[in-house]
C-alpha cells in the first residue's frame, strides 16, 4: 500500500485511511512510517489524523456503533438512544467496552434521517428505533 | 441484450478506444453502425422497459422476448436497506424463480424514491404500483397477486390519513406536487447500469456542450439562472466564468459532496440513486472550463455512495466516456473519488481543497478564491452535488426551460430533506418559491400525532429556526435570508410543541463549537460562551443580562470570522430569539421550559389517585428510583430521578406528571 502511494499527491489521508482499515485503528508506529514513506514530518502525520474526526488512536470494539445526534434525530428523541446505549454498555462517548465488543460514538448526521432517531453498527444502519429495541439489535453482534 | 451498453450483436462497432460521435446515439436510437430491425427493436424495447412510460397495463413488446414484461423496482437506497431491503430482494428474486418467471421479470435495483419512511420500496412496473413497507414475507404475494394474477397486493399499498389505498404512486400526495428534476431518474433506474442513464437521456446534455464552443455552454448556464446548491446560493455561471478565465493552463473541477449538515442526505440520494447525472455535470463544467481532471470528495459516512460513484466512473471509462478524447471530440477528463475523514467544517470550499492535498482541512481567507487559486494552487471550480446534477438538464432543455421555473432571482427547483416532526419525511424537489406551509402540510402531510406546529429548521447550522406566523414565506434564497434562516443545503426540519427552541439553539452552538477548526479567535472562544450561556439557561441558571451577552457575541462573531462556518454559526442563536423570545425568559424568569424537555427544569410525580400500581413504571425506570407496593400508589425518589422520561411513557393511566 505504501508504495503504491508514494509517489501520489495528497496522498496522507488516503494512507491513514488504509492504516486504520488494516489495524483497527492507527498505531503510532504506522503513522511514523506512513511519515517516513512520504518524507513528511512525523508531527505533521500526527496533527492531520488528529484533525478528523474518522482516525482513532486505540485499539477498538469489534462492532462500532455510531448513534447520530444530527437535528433530525435529536428532534425525535436522539439523546435518549444514545443515553440507553451508554448506559447499556456502560462506556461514555468514544468508548469500547471491556471485552472489546463495543465501540460506542455519536455522530452528526448518518444521512438517513428520514428514518430518525437512527444508528449505525458497522456498515449496517437501523432507524425508526426506541430505547426498547436496542437490546435485540445489539445481540445481532457478537 | 440486458443493458443498452451491451453490444446487440457481433456486427457492433463500437470500441472505447475509438469512440465516435455517434455512440450515445448509436446506443440509444439506433444501431447506426449497421442495419438490422432486430437489433433497432431490441433497443427500443429496453428503453420502454426504462422509461416506464407504457401507460398500457401490459408492455406493448411482449413479442421481444429479451425484454421482460415487468420490471420491479425495488429501492436499494440506504433508507431503505435500513429497514430491511435486502432480504427482499433475496425473496423476490426467489419467488420470481420459483415461479418460473425469471424471463418475463426483471428485478432492477435503484436508488432511493425520497419516501424512506414508508420503507422498504417496490415499484412494479408497469402500472406505476407503489408498495411500502414490504417484508420479505409479501414476496411470493405480489408475485402471485400481481404478476402472475394482474391484481394489486392491496394490503401493502399507501394509504391516505382517511385509510383509502392510493395505487398509482403519482397520486400520492407526497409525489404529487413535487417537481422532480435532479430526482426524476432517482428510484426509476439502476444507477449501477449506465444503459439506463442513456435511456433516461443520459449524456445528451453533455453531447449538447461538446457541439457548442466553451464560452456559450458558461453563457448557457448564466441565463438559466441556475445557482449553487451547496449553500451560498452563487451564480453557477458566473463563477464557471471566473475559473475559464483564470490565467493558467492546469485547471480543477471539485463536486463537493460533503454534505455535513446534520438533517440533510439529499446529495447522498443523488450520489447513489443517479451517480451519472452528477459525472455528466462535471464533464459539462470541465469541458466549459477547459479542465482535464475532476475530483469528488465524498464524506466517508457514506460508503455505498463511494461505492455507486466508483463503478459508474469505471463504466464511463470503459466506454469512452470519461478519458482521453472523449468521443472523438478532443477532450479529455478524468475523475477521481477522495473519501473524507469526518469534519464539518471540509465542506467548506478553501478547507475541502487543502484537505484533498492531504492536510487538516483548515479554511483559509478568500480572495484569492479557488476559481484563482485553488487545488494545488491551479484555479479551481468547486460545485456542489445537486449542482452538478442540474447541468445536463440544463444543457439538454435550454436555459429558458430551467429559467421559467422559480420565483424572482431564484430559478429552477430545489431539493429539500424534510424531516423531524411531520407525518412524510423524505425528499422533496419542489420549484423555488413554493411556501413553506405547502412543503409541510401539502406535501409533507402536517405533523405527526395531531400535534401543534411550532418551529421549522431551515439551513442547518447556518440557518434559522421560522414560527409558524412565517408559514407562508416562499422559499427562496432572498426572502428566508430577510428572514434570518438561509436555503443552505435544504434540510427542513420540522419541530412541534415538544421541542424546546432554547434546546435547539444550544444543540446548534454545540455541534459549531465541536466542528469549529479552532483557527479564528471568536468563531473557536465565541460559540463556546455562546454555548455556556444557553447551557446555562435550559438548567435553569439563566441571568437577566444573558439575552443582551448573546446578541452581542453574535454580533461579534458574525463580523469577524474567517470563514463561513464561524460566520454563520449564532444565527440560529439569532433567529430563535428573535421569534421565540418568550421561551427564553420562561427559562431564564420562571424557571420553566415551556416544552416540556429542559430536564434540569422539570419534576417527575405520581399522581396517588389515577396509580392503580400495575408495576410497569417501577419495571421500566432505568435508575430504580420508583418504589411501592403492586395495586397501591407507587412513588418517585425525586433526588435520585434521571428524568428520562420513560415512567410517562410506559403509564397507562396518565399518573405521571410532569412539570
Ligand atoms: C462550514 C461550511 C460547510 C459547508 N459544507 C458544505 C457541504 O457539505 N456541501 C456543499 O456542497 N457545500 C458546503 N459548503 C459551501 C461550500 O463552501 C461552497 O460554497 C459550495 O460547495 C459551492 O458550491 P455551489 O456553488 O454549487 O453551491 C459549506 C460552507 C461552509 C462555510
Ligand atoms: S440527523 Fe440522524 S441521520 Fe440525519
Ligand atoms: S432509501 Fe428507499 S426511499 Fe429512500
Amino acid at each position: 500500500m505504501l508504495e503504491k502511494y508514494r509517489e501520489e499527491r495528497g496522498a496522507l489521508i488516503p494512507l491513514l485511511q488504509g492504516a486504520q482499515e488494516i489495524y483497527g485503528y492507527l498505531p503510532g508506529a504506522a503513522m511514523e512510517r506512513i511519515a517516513r514513506t512520504l518524507r513528511l514530518p512525523a508531527a505533521q502525520v500526527y496533527g492531520v489524523a488528529t484533525f478528523y474526526a474518522q482516525f482513532h488512536f486505540t485499539p477498538r470494539g469489534r462492532h462500532v456503533i455510531r448513534v447520530c445526534l444530527g437535528t433530525a434525530c435529536h428532534v425525535r428523541g436522539g439523546a435518549r438512544i444514545f443515553e440507553a446505549l451508554r448506559r447499556q454498555l456502560g462506556v461514555e462517548d468514544g468508548g469500547t467496552t471491556a471485552d472489546l465488543r463495543y465501540t460506542l460514538e455519536s455522530v452528526a448526521c448518518i444521512g438517513a434521517c428520514g428514518l430518525a432517531p437512527v444508528i449505525m453498527i458497522d456498515d449496517d444502519t437501523h432507524g425508526r428505533l426506541t430505547p426498547e429495541s436496542l437490546p435485540g439489535i445489539l445481540a445481532r453482534y457478537e | 441484450m440486458k443493458s443498452l451498453m451491451d453490444p446487440c450483436c457481433q456486427r457492433c462497432a463500437h470500441r472505447p478506444e475509438t469512440p465516435c460521435r455517434e455512440y450515445l446515439r448509436c446506443r440509444t436510437e439506433g444501431p447506426l453502425c449497421h442495419d438490422d430491425e432486430q437489433c433497432r427493436k431490441a433497443r427500443q424495447g429496453r428503453i420502454e422497459a426504462v422509461e416506464g412510460a407504457a401507460q398500457a397495463q401490459r408492455p406493448t413488446q411482449n413479442q421481444i422476448n429479451e425484454s421482460p414484461c415487468w420490471r420491479l423496482l425495488v429501492c436499494a437506497g440506504t433508507g431503505c436497506i435500513a429497514s430491511g431491503g435486502a432480504p427482499v430482494v433475496a425473496a423476490l428474486r426467489e419467488a420470481v424463480e420459483q415461479r418460473g418467471m425469471s424471463s418475463q421479470v426483471e428485478i432492477a435495483l435503484t436508488g432511493c424514491h425520497g419516501f424512506c419512511e414508508q420503507g422498504p420500496i417496490i415499484v412494479v412496473e408497469p402500472g406505476k404500483t407503489f408498495y411500502r413497507r414490504v417484508s420479505a414475507a409479501d414476496a411470493l404475494d405480489i408475485v402471485d397477486t400481481h404478476l402472475a394474477g394482474g391484481q394489486r397486493v392491496d394490503r401493502l399499498l399507501y394509504r391516505l390519513p382517511g385509510g383509502e389505498a392510493v395505487t398509482c404512486y403519482p397520486e400520492i400526495p407526497f409525489y404529487a406536487r413535487q417537481h422532480r428534476i435532479v430526482l426524476a431518474n432517482c428510484g426509476h433506474i439502476n444507477p449501477e447500469d449506465l444503459g439506463e442513464y442513456l435511456a433516461r437521456q443520459g449524456y445528451r446534455g453533455f453531447l449538447k456542450a461538446l457541439a457548442m464552443e466553451r464560452a456559450a455552454v458558461i453563457a448557457e448556464v448564466k441565463r438559466s439562472g441556475l445557482r449553487g446548491r451547496g449553500g451560498a446560493g452563487f451564480l453557477t455561471g458566473q463563477k464557471w466564468e471566473f475559473t475559464a478565465g483564470a490565467p493558467g493552463e492546469e485547471k480543477y473541477i471539485v463536486c463537493n459532496a460533503d454534505e455535513g449538515d446534520p438533517g440533510a442526505f439529499m446529495d447522498r440520494s443523488v450520489l447513489e440513486g443517479d451517480p451519472h447525472a452528477v459525472l455528466e455535470g462535471m464533464l459539462v463544467a470541465g469541458y466549459a472550463i477547459g479542465a482535464r481532471e475532476g475530483y469528488i470528495y465524498v464524506r466517508a459516512e457514506y460508503p455505498l455512495a463511494i461505492r455507486r460513484l466508483q463503478r459508474a466512473i469505471a463504466q464511463a471509462e470503459a466506454c469512452g466516456l470519461l478519458g482521453e478524447n472523449i468521443l472523438h471530440s478532443g477532450f479529455s477528463f478524468r475523475v477521481h473519488v477522495k473519501a473524507g475523514a469526518g469534519a464539518f467544517v471540509c465542506g467548506e470550499e478553501t478547507a475541502l481543497l487543502t484537505s484533498i492535498e492531504g492536510n487538516r482541512g483548515m479554511p483559509r481567507v478568500r480572495p484569492p478564491y479557488p476559481a484563482v487559486k485553488g487545488l494545488w494552487g491551479k484555479p479551481t471550480n468547486i460545485n456542489n452535488v445537486e449542482t452538478f446534477a442540474n447541468i445536463p438538464h440544463i444543457l439538454r432543455r435550454g436555459a429558458d426551460w430551467y429559467a421559467a421555473m422559480g420565483v424572482g432571482r431564484s430559478k429552477g427547483s430545489k431539493v429539500f430533506a424534510l424531516t423531524g416532526k411531520v407525518n412524510n419525511t423524505g425528499l422533496v424537489e419542489v420549484p423555488m418559491g413554493l411556501s413553506l406551509r405547502e412543503i409541510i402540510f401539502a406535501i409533507g402531510g402536517g405533523i405527526q400525532g395531531g400535534k401543534a406546529f411550532k418551529a421549522v429548521q431551515i439551513g442547518g447550522p447556518s440557518g434559522g429556526c421560522l414560527p409558524e406566523s412565517l408559514l407562508d414565506t416562499p422559499v427562496d434564497y432572498e426572502t428566508l435570508l430577510e428572514a434570518g434562516a438561509m436555503v443552505g443545503s435544504g434540510g427542513l426540519v420540522v419541530m412541534d410543541e415538544s421541542t424546546c427552541m432554547v434546546d435547539i439553539a444550544r444543540y446548534f452552538l454545540n455541534f459549531t463549537q465541536q466542528e469549529s477548526c479552532g483557527k479564528c479567535a471568536p468563531c473557536r472562544e465565541g460559540t463556546k460562551r455562546m454555548l455556556e450561556i444557553l447551557t446555562r439557561i435550559t438548567e435553569g441558571k439563566g441571568r437577566e443580562e444573558d439575552l443582551g451577552a448573546l446578541e452581542k457575541l453574535a454580533a461579534v462573531i458574525k463580523a469577524t470570522s474567517l470563514c463561513g462556518l464561524g460566520q454563520s454559526a449564532p444565527n440560529p442563536v439569532l433567529t430563535t430569539l428573535r421569534y421565540f423570545r418568550d421561551e427564553y425568559e420562561a427559562h431564564i424568569n420562571d424557571q420553566r421550559c415551556p416544552a416540556g424537555l429542559c430536564a434540569a427544569l422539570l419534576t417527575y410525580r405520581i399522581d396517588a389517585d389515577k396509580c392503580r400500581g400495575c408495576t410497569l413504571c417501577a419495571r421500566h425506570c432505568p435508575v430504580g428510583c420508583i418504589t411501592g407496593k403492586p395495586r397501591e400508589a407507587y412513588v418517585i425518589d425525586e433526588t435520585r430521578c434521571v428524568k428520562c422520561g420513560v415512567c410517562l411513557e410506559r403509564c397507562k393511566f396518565g399518573a405521571v406528571i410532569r412539570r
